[in-house]
């Protein structure tokens, strides 16, 4: 594998020694789990709505295919143009090739994870097409020229100061001020006008239900509405595994998604798209496009374990819990995932060459599997993740590459030590008596006693102490 | 309570709440777990004591070693199957399997059924792995203890650790045996259920943040004003006294087997 | 960049996706929907846990009858200083609230073209739009708005303030009996909406701010 690893041990070193940044974090991500708890405080209602949602998720992967053809008949019936796009490079295409039969200019985008994973700003701008972000998350990131550190609130990372700021630079009628009404306001007034002039509106897909052929989109500001609305062509892309069942599938998901991601029991808006203008209706767009990406699902969906990636509803919540993602911050993972989803998804959608360290930014302390809405087991994923990157194989993107002669080694002379009585007795004594010796700038041991005094090997270990009390040995 | 979260409810622990079935037992395994074995033998043998004062004959088979966590979560499943297997001839009886570990207890309940899936000794590896408790689990919901505190007062904090909580289910069993000692003030954590950074291969790949999360860590137990900080896993004793000594801090980490025994054996 | 073909894509994908499923068969677990079909209130507490939930996101309520609400309108719009309203010409509400509308009140401006011909009065001139609902749920704290070509998509939209016209005996527990009770899965419209609230935002620093996007007022008419 020629591609080169992304390095996240040094991006959130980075991220570590900014106080600001980690300030802002650790006061948002408290603050999110706690509103979260509150939400779920009934034990027994989050037992039952988590097992349903968990059950309309595996259900619709059960049926993928069928479900994905079916969603495509009932759009196309609808009068919704159904695409599909192997890579992201196709979907940039398909949405290209849209952009250009209408003449379109300007592009007015809700918020979309999907357009992130498809780097569909950069592109669209290569084309001469300005492509706006109308979330303000997602707006204040695009004026910063950076990348949402979250994928709920994009600009978690940056506290009022940082934004106003930021404001002042880059809009021209903006005066200076920290005052958050006035700065969504400013907001409001410049995007409203680009609503009303944009040629074509996109947006991302929370659900896309088959029975029905209609598009879900759960949203607090009004944007997903007006890129949904105003323009008149609307383009939608989605994952392939966000299709659902049935329309009665929503509202358990939906649920799940807003109680999880931003502690409210729903959202302002709950926007279900079934069909562009119909005759004699006198807004909503002339045209609406559904892009179908792939990107690696396939494959995913391919493994039995792996699978259980393809259930999330991306609320975020896994992320707001993270002790890894609440110290680092969302731009150490450089992906448009971040936190444990991100650091199961991304090694598999771009491969473990590239993308084996993010399964080892994780402590396994369990914490997102606790709260996921949906219940992924993302620690065995990235433990298994952890073990396909250093074996050979070809079920994940990458097996293999990381594999080390030295550190097999070390794991074989690790487990016969271990599962032979006697050579574990023998090295367990060995250690017991000169283990203390060992000096502080070995590997391993200098990197834990960077901030910690060096552990102490016990002159007599439990075996010993055991003997010599008397225990029964059997 | 806190309300940081740590309050919130969850069902994601398949095994909490399991009860012991049948009679109390008059026989325990020990399975020490390696760590304890080469840092915190006195721990390990605290735990004997406090089974063996209720009763009860401990057998510590000399044959065990490790549940092959450490290779199993560095994605050496085979290697971790090996020792794995090796540990199973040496629980034949029916009895109970304690281990003053919630994290090895978590291995070998949860994640031993997974590893030996497809394998000829699945049956077994099962089979022993459902007899596997937490100490201070099974201190509390089979044997019922009462301890009476002997020792002089003072102000201690509880560190839970991830595995004892997410995967053994354990959350107040500890915390209500520290409450049985009438001497003893329990200060919570702001952020109990918050990870203290080790995570095993982790404190080493990413010092950097291990080092921030132990950090975040001992700046919540200072704030408790307490003069111990008590866990019951010594993966998470190593990586907080460790830090609570790098920084000169003076407050002392011991494990619960550990303290328990010095407060109620005098 | 190549241009893609569509259907092979398509083929591929969802060849790939069946020999995955195949190669491996999922059983998805029962989805028990008892949690949903369980929630309930008490009709009588419906209406008042719809606006304890709405109030708590800045929604404003406006208690009236149906021999009054037109006049109810117009003397809250007066009072409010609103200049214009947004209508449907064609609602019965709508020919209700045009009959009763007196002098000196704010101005009723019909929606009567395509949005094309309208937008720029749409987003510069008009202050308030006025549609009806068809009811709300009493779980979430949310109006139920369809909307039609005599309330087009944008009226409970672009408007600085949304009224909502809301029948006090139109009230469901939850989303799914709602959507179930009412077979929503045999036709859904164009366009189908829950509004709990005005437009609102807290990705500044986490600090809530009303009328980002949206309305910055939301109205709910509440008729006896
Ligand atoms: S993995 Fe679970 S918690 Fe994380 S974003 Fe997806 S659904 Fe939410």
């Amino acid at each position: 594998m020629g591609e080169t690893s992304v390095n996240f041990a040094k991006a959130s070193t980075t991220a570590l020694q900014d106080p600001q940044l980690r300030a802002n974090f650790r006061r948002a991500m408290d603050g999110l789990m706690s509103k979260r708890a509150v939400q779920f405080a009934d034990s027994k209602e989050w037992n039952a709505v988590r097992a349903l949602g968990a059950s309309v998720r595996l259900r619709a992967l059960s049926k993928l295919p069928e479900l994905l053809e079916k969603l495509e008949a009932n759009c196309t019936r609808n009068g919704i143009q159904v695409h599909w796009a192997s890579t992201t490079d196709e979907a940039n295409a398909i949405v290209l090739s849209i952009m250009q039969r209408v003449n379109a200019k300007l592009v007015v985008k809700g918020k979309s994870m999907v357009s992130e994973e498809m780097h569909l700003n950069a592109f669209l701008e290569q084309h001469g097409i300005e492509s706006l972000e109308s979330d303000l998350g997602e707006y204040i990131v695009q004026l910063d020229e950076a990348m949402p550190s979250h994928i709920i609130m994009p600009a978690i990372h940056m506290n009022t100061k940082q934004i106003a700021h930021l404001f002042k630079q880059k809009i021209k009628e903006a005066e200076y001020t920290e005052d958050v009404a006035q700065l969504t306001d400013l907001a409001r007034r410049v995007l409203r006008k680009k609503f009303a002039t944009a040629d074509v509106g996109i947006s991302g897909v929370n659900m896309a239900v088959a029975e029905t052929g209609t598009l879900c989109l759960v949203e607090n500001e009004g944007n997903g509405r007006m890129s949904t609305t105003v323009p008149p062509v609307h383009i939608a892309v989605m994952g392939l595994e966000k299709v659902v069942e049935k329309l009665e599938d929503v509202p358990p998901v939906i649920s799940l998604l807003t109680r999880s991601a931003t502690a409210q029991p729903i959202t302002t808006y709950v926007n279900m798209i079934s069909s562009p203008r119909k005759e004699g209706e006198k807004d909503g767009p002339r045209e609406i496009h559904l892009v179908i990406l792939d990107n690696g699902r396939s494959s995913i969906y391919a493994d039995e374990e792996l699978r259980n990636t393809l259930r999330c509803i991306r609320c975020g919540a896994c992320m707001n819990h993270c002790p890894v993602y609440t110290k680092v911050g969302g731009h150490a993972y450089e992906a448009p995932y971040p936190g444990p989803i991100g650091s199961i998804l991304v090694p598999q959608m771009e491969g473990l060459a590239k993308r084996g360290e993010l399964p080892h930014a994780c402590t396994m302390c369990n914490a997102c599997v606790e709260i996921c809405p949906v219940k992924i087991p993302i620690v065995e994923i990235m433990g298994r993740l952890r073990a396909e990157a250093v074996h050979p194989g070809d079920s994940v993107k990458g097996a293999g590459s990381r594999a080390s002669k030295a550190e097999a080694m070390v794991w074989k002379g690790w487990s016969m030590t271990y599962a032979s009585p006697l050579a574990y007795r023998f090295a367990t004594g060995l250690l017991a008596k000169l283990g203390n010796a060992a000096p502080t700038s070995l590997p391993l041991l200098k990197e834990w006693t960077n901030v910690r005094a060096k552990p102490r090997f016990a002159s007599r270990t439990l075996h010993d102490l055991a003997r010599e009390k008397g225990i029964p040995d059997v | 309570m806190s309300t940081d979260g740590t309050t919130v409810p969850f069902s994601g622990v398949p095994f909490s709440g399991v009860s012991f079935s049948g009679s109390r037992p008059d026989s325990v395994y020990y399975f020490g777990t390696c760590l304890v074995d080469l840092f915190y033998p006195e721990a390990g043998m605290a735990g004997i004591d406090l089974l063996k004062a209720q009763g009860l004959r401990v057998v510590f088979p000399q044959g065990q070693s490790c549940c092959g966590q450490p290779a199993y979560n560095s994605g050496y499943r085979e290697e971790a199957l090996k020792v794995a297997r090796a540990q199973l001839d040496y629980f034949p009886g029916d009895w109970p399997i304690v281990v003053p570990s919630g994290s090895c207890a978590g291995m070998m309940k949860k994640h031993w059924p997974d590893l030996f899936k497809g394998e000829p000794d699945e049956a077994r590896a099962k089979q022993v792995a459902s007899r596997v408790w937490e100490l201070t689990q099974f201190l509390v919901q089979v044997l019922n203890v009462k301890f009476e505190d002997q020792g002089p007062p003072v102000k201690i904090t509880w560190h839970a650790s991830c595995h004892a909580q997410r995967e053994m289910g354990v959350v107040e069993e500890p915390k209500a045996l520290l409450r049985q000692l009438a001497n003893v003030e329990l200060v919570e954590l702001q952020r109990e259920r918050e990870c203290c950074g080790f995570g095993g291969t982790f404190s080493v790949r990413h010092p950097e943040i291990s080092a921030a999360m132990v950090g975040d860590k001992v700046a919540d137990i200072e704030n408790t004003g307490a003069k111990a900080v008590v866990s019951g896993d010594c993966g998470c004793l190593m990586n907080i006294s460790g830090a609570l000594e790098g920084g000169k801090k003076p407050v002392r980490g011991v494990h619960i087997a550990q303290f328990l025994k010095e407060r109620t054996h005098g | 960049m190549s241009e893609a073909r569509p259907t092979d894509s398509r083929n591929a994908i969802l060849g790939k996706l069946r020999a995955g499923r195949d190669a491996h068969p999922l059983t998805p677990p029962e989805s028990d929907f008892t949690v949903l079909r369980d929630k309930r209130w008490a009709p009588s507490e419906r209406l008042d846990r719809i606006k304890t939930m709405m109030e708590a996101v800045h929604t404003e309520f406006l208690e009236t009858t149906e021999a009054d609400w037109p006049t109810a309108v117009q003397d809250f719009l007066k009072a409010q200083g609103t200049r214009t309203l947004l209508y449907g010409t064609a609602t019965e509400a709508g020919q209700r609230l045009a009959a009763s509308w007196t002098e000196g009140g704010p101005e009723l401006v019909p929606y009567d073209g395509p949005v094309e011909t309208f937008k720029e009065r749409l987003f510069d001139g008009i202050d308030a739009g006025i549609t009806t609902t068809l009811g709300a749920i009493a779980d979430t704290g949310s109006l139920i708005v369809w909307p039609t070509p005599e309330e087009p998509r944008l009226m409970s939209l672009v408007p600085h303030m949304h009224l909502a016209l809301l029948r006090a005996d139109q009230l469901y527990d939850t989303f799914w009996q709602a959507m179930t009770e009412n077979r929503w899965a045999d036709g859904m419209p164009t366009n189908a909406l829950l509004i709990s609230g005005p437009s609102k935002t807290a990705d500044i620093e986490q600090t809530l701010a009303y009328g980002v996007h949206g309305p910055k007022r939301l109205v709910v008419v509440v008729i006896r």
